[in-house]
């Protein structure tokens, strides 16, 4: 009996003590987060992890490696192939942002006007960038082609304007340029929608009493657009940074980092080495070596770009 | 053999009856172990009777030993990541098909395949040589893989321009072939050979290039030597070549000399008989007209290997130590290239895939169309990548890192002089021949 009444009492107070616990709101706050956490350690962070601690072993595709310390970033300090690609990444990634944002800004205020078949234009302007990459990868290369190209059949066949195709991916500049134009024909729509859209939440009365002011067309996109634009500038430079350094499929698809490696980004160098190449720590070094730099590019964004300072004036704190 | 009378059964006609009389024979002298199933991963076809007849000869398998076999298709650049995880986790299929390399970079988790791979090569006339460099680990006489076939790559051409440049047969050398090549770009039907990062052709073309001026990568002791005065000799001529070819060569991919030879803008190239099919068998006839124009013929020799030389697309049967019916999946692999199979599957592809066993040259697909009768002995031409050293990883890596490509490349473009390229081309390959 004694034992019967202990072991009802003991279920009692589990009982409390369990209801207690989930009407603790810290705790059941943290139960359902519980799976978006698990989903992210497993999908987000292990590979994440793997990728790092894989940058400092020796790890082939064929067997397991060891730890060797910095001794990959080592070996890619010296290695030209890879400095080229950081150089190549970097001069990809500047150029294309500045192409993207100052055409998608422009878009962005022919678009916010008002048109005849509004709507349909700004659904239009989507179309670069719903299409898959891989398939406008696809048209570009036919585009660039040395012997098919419609540009230079045009150039050559229709107008009579050139005696020779042009290469496109034969030399390094022409090669780069001609990637980055892709890139920025493809970056554009997401800079002009997301820009579309923060240009409409801008009030119609502040360019008005600018107009009272005296104020001429680019006195007020200089002292009015610009600065009540610039938090959405700031996020969408981000986000664009980061896909245009990231970006892997064009230029696979379109030069596979020719000719003789001058157009390889960080991120086709990675995959090369480490999937082909079966250098699995190295290509997870090159990776990882992109860290530092998305990193730089996110803090430029939030802190510099976001400041109150750069948006509002100088003397508004 | 147990089975020789099989020889007596050729062709489709006796296959049938062939398979339910060898059913008990198979499975009792084989030991297949009872209630075996087996998973193959092979790459996808690329002419397309490839994968109907594979799938046909598996089945014919599973008819004579009622083992069930699943035969799944990766991608050609999902293979080999395929590969590495089968063989890292020690799951998945039993059987993989896969490139030539990866049996040598796996060769400790893979079952010994000797038994067969004698029996076969006794059967059938013999291994060609680089068929047992493929097939046997490292300086051993352990076999760890079956070669199934390889594609070739020699010149294709169109026969009334070499006429026309004054040759009334392929030249043979490398003078002849530069003076070939110079007079095409006169007539206006140039030459042109991938310089981009093509992992095939640009391979094939620069192996040839290097290999029949007597360079190569490593030495025997796996050494890296390709920074020598045959190397520099190579890359010279090469200018020179470069000189006659189509503009835009240096961005070729793999599939711009088909697009390029397709529309009569080159009339030289090198590629694998898949091309002449596909033009041969257009549907549009102004290409079709095409396919009678061309022929094929080997790659100049030169002085190099004192014979001819050639990259080959080889695929590679292994059997890995996780399966639990090492016995049904060696006879598999043994069914698959006996000549009621293997043949059928040789001329169902038009000789896509060579025969690595010397017997099946006297197939009939060698005889269907002299034109591609050039592809039959692919390999005795063929060389691997990472010759003369052993097939290993750092072989596979400089091979995907196109230092080879690169190195001619740089050349032909005016980057570098031949000293240059062939000094970076050595500082590239040490940093994964090292020791």
């Amino acid at each position: 009996m004694t034992i019967a009444a202990e072991a009802r009492a003991g279920h009692q107070f589990s009982q409390g003590w369990l209801t207690r616990l989930f009407d603790y709101k810290p705790f059941l706050v943290f139960i359902c987060l519980l799976p978006a956490l698990g989903l992210l350690l497993v999908f987000l962070s292990y590979p994440l992890g793997l990728g790092v601690w894989l940058a400092f072993t020796d790890t082939r595709i064929g067997r397991a490696g060891y730890f060797i310390g910095f001794e990959n970033f080592q070996s890619l300090w010296h290695d030209p192939v890879f400095i080229t690609s950081v150089w190549n990444t970097l001069l990809y990634t500047g150029v294309a942002t500045i192409g993207k944002f100052g055409l998608g800004l422009w878009l962005a205020l022919l678009l916010n006007n008002h048109l005849p078949f509004k709507s349909l234009l700004r659904a239009l302007i989507l179309v670069p960038w719903i299409v898959p990459t891989v398939l406008s990868a696809i048209a570009f290369w036919w585009i660039y082609d040395p012997q098919f190209s419609i540009i230079s059949y045009i150039l050559v066949d229709v107008l009579g304007w050139r005696e020779t195709y042009i290469d496109f991916l034969g030399a390094p500049w022409p090669a780069r340029f001609s990637l980055i134009a892709a890139n920025i024909w493809r970056g554009i729509p997401f800079v002009a929608i997301s820009l579309l859209a923060g240009l409409q939440t801008i009030s119609p009365a502040l360019y008005e009493a600018a107009m009272l002011d005296g104020a001429n067309a680019w006195q007020r996109f200089r002292h009015v657009t610009l600065p009540m634009l610039m938090p959405i500038l700031a996020v969408v430079l981000t986000f664009s940074v980061l896909f245009t350094f990231t970006d892997f499929q064009l230029v696979y698809a379109i030069t596979r980092g020719g000719p003789i490696n001058s157009t390889h980004l960080m991120a086709t160098l990675a995959f090369q080495r480490g999937i082909p190449g079966g250098q699995l720590g190295e290509g997870a070094a090159i990776a990882v070596a992109m860290i530092p730099f998305l990193v730089m590019a996110t803090l430029f964004s939030y802190f510099a770009l976001a400041r109150r300072k750069w948006q509002q004036g100088e003397d508004n704190d | 053999m147990t089975i020789s009378r099989r020889d007596v059964l050729i062709g489709g006609a006796g296959l049938a009856a062939g398979a339910t009389l060898a059913a008990p024979s198979i499975a009792q002298t084989a030991n297949i172990e009872k209630g075996a199933t087996l998973r193959v991963l092979r790459p996808t076809k690329f002419v397309d009777p490839d994968q109907a007849i594979f799938d046909e000869n598996t089945a014919a398998f599973t008819k004579a030993t009622g083992v069930q076999v699943r035969v799944d298709y990766a991608s050609w650049e999902d293979l080999r990541p395929q590969t590495a995880v089968t063989a890292n986790t020690g799951a998945g299929p039993d059987v993989v098909v896969g490139w030539a390399d990866d049996p040598h970079i796996f060769a400790d988790k893979l079952v010994d395949l000797t038994g067969i791979a004698e029996d076969l090569g006794k059967k059938y006339g013999g291994w060609y040589p680089i068929a047992e460099k493929y097939g046997k680990k490292d300086k051993t006489n352990t076999w760890i893989s079956i070669p199934m076939g390889g594609s070739g790559g020699p010149a294709v051409y169109r026969e009334s321009w070499v006429k026309e440049a004054g040759f009334d047969k392929f030249p043979t050398d490398h003078a002849g072939f530069l003076d070939l090549c110079r007079k095409l770009k006169a007539n206006g039907h140039p030459a042109g050979f991938a310089l981009g990062n093509a992992v095939g052709d640009g391979n094939a073309f620069c192996n040839w290039l290097v290999w029949s001026h007597g360079g190569y990568m490593v030495d025997e002791n796996n050494k890296v030597a390709i920074n020598s005065k045959e190397t520099i000799e190579a890359l010279k001529y090469a200018k020179a070549l470069y000189e006659t070819f189509i503009p835009g060569t240096l961005s070729w991919l793999d599939i711009s000399n088909n697009k390029a030879l397709t529309a009569g803008e080159v009339g030289l190239t090198q590629n694998g008989v898949s091309l002449y099919f596909s033009i041969k068998n257009s549907k549009d006839e102004k290409i079709a007209a095409i396919g009678k124009d061309l022929n094929h013929a080997q790659m100049p020799v030169g002085a190099g290997v004192g014979r001819a030389t050639e990259t080959a697309l080889v695929i590679n049967a292994m059997v890995f130590k996780h399966t639990k019916f090492p016995n049904a999946a060696k006879e598999y692999l043994r069914f698959m290239m006996e000549k009621e199979q293997y043949d059928k599957w040789l001329t169902g592809c038009f000789g896509y895939w060579t025969q690595p066993l010397k017997a099946y040259a006297n197939s009939k697909v060698w005889e269907s169309d002299p034109k591609i009768l050039v592809y039959r002995d692919t390999w005795e031409r063929a060389l691997w990548s990472g010759y003369k050293g052993a097939i290993t990883e750092a072989a596979g890596t400089v091979n995907a890192e196109y230092v080879m490509v690169q190195m001619v490349a740089s050349v032909c473009a005016g980057q570098a002089t031949p000293e240059q390229a062939a000094a970076e081309a050595e500082r590239r390959a040490k940093r994964y021949y090292r020791t």
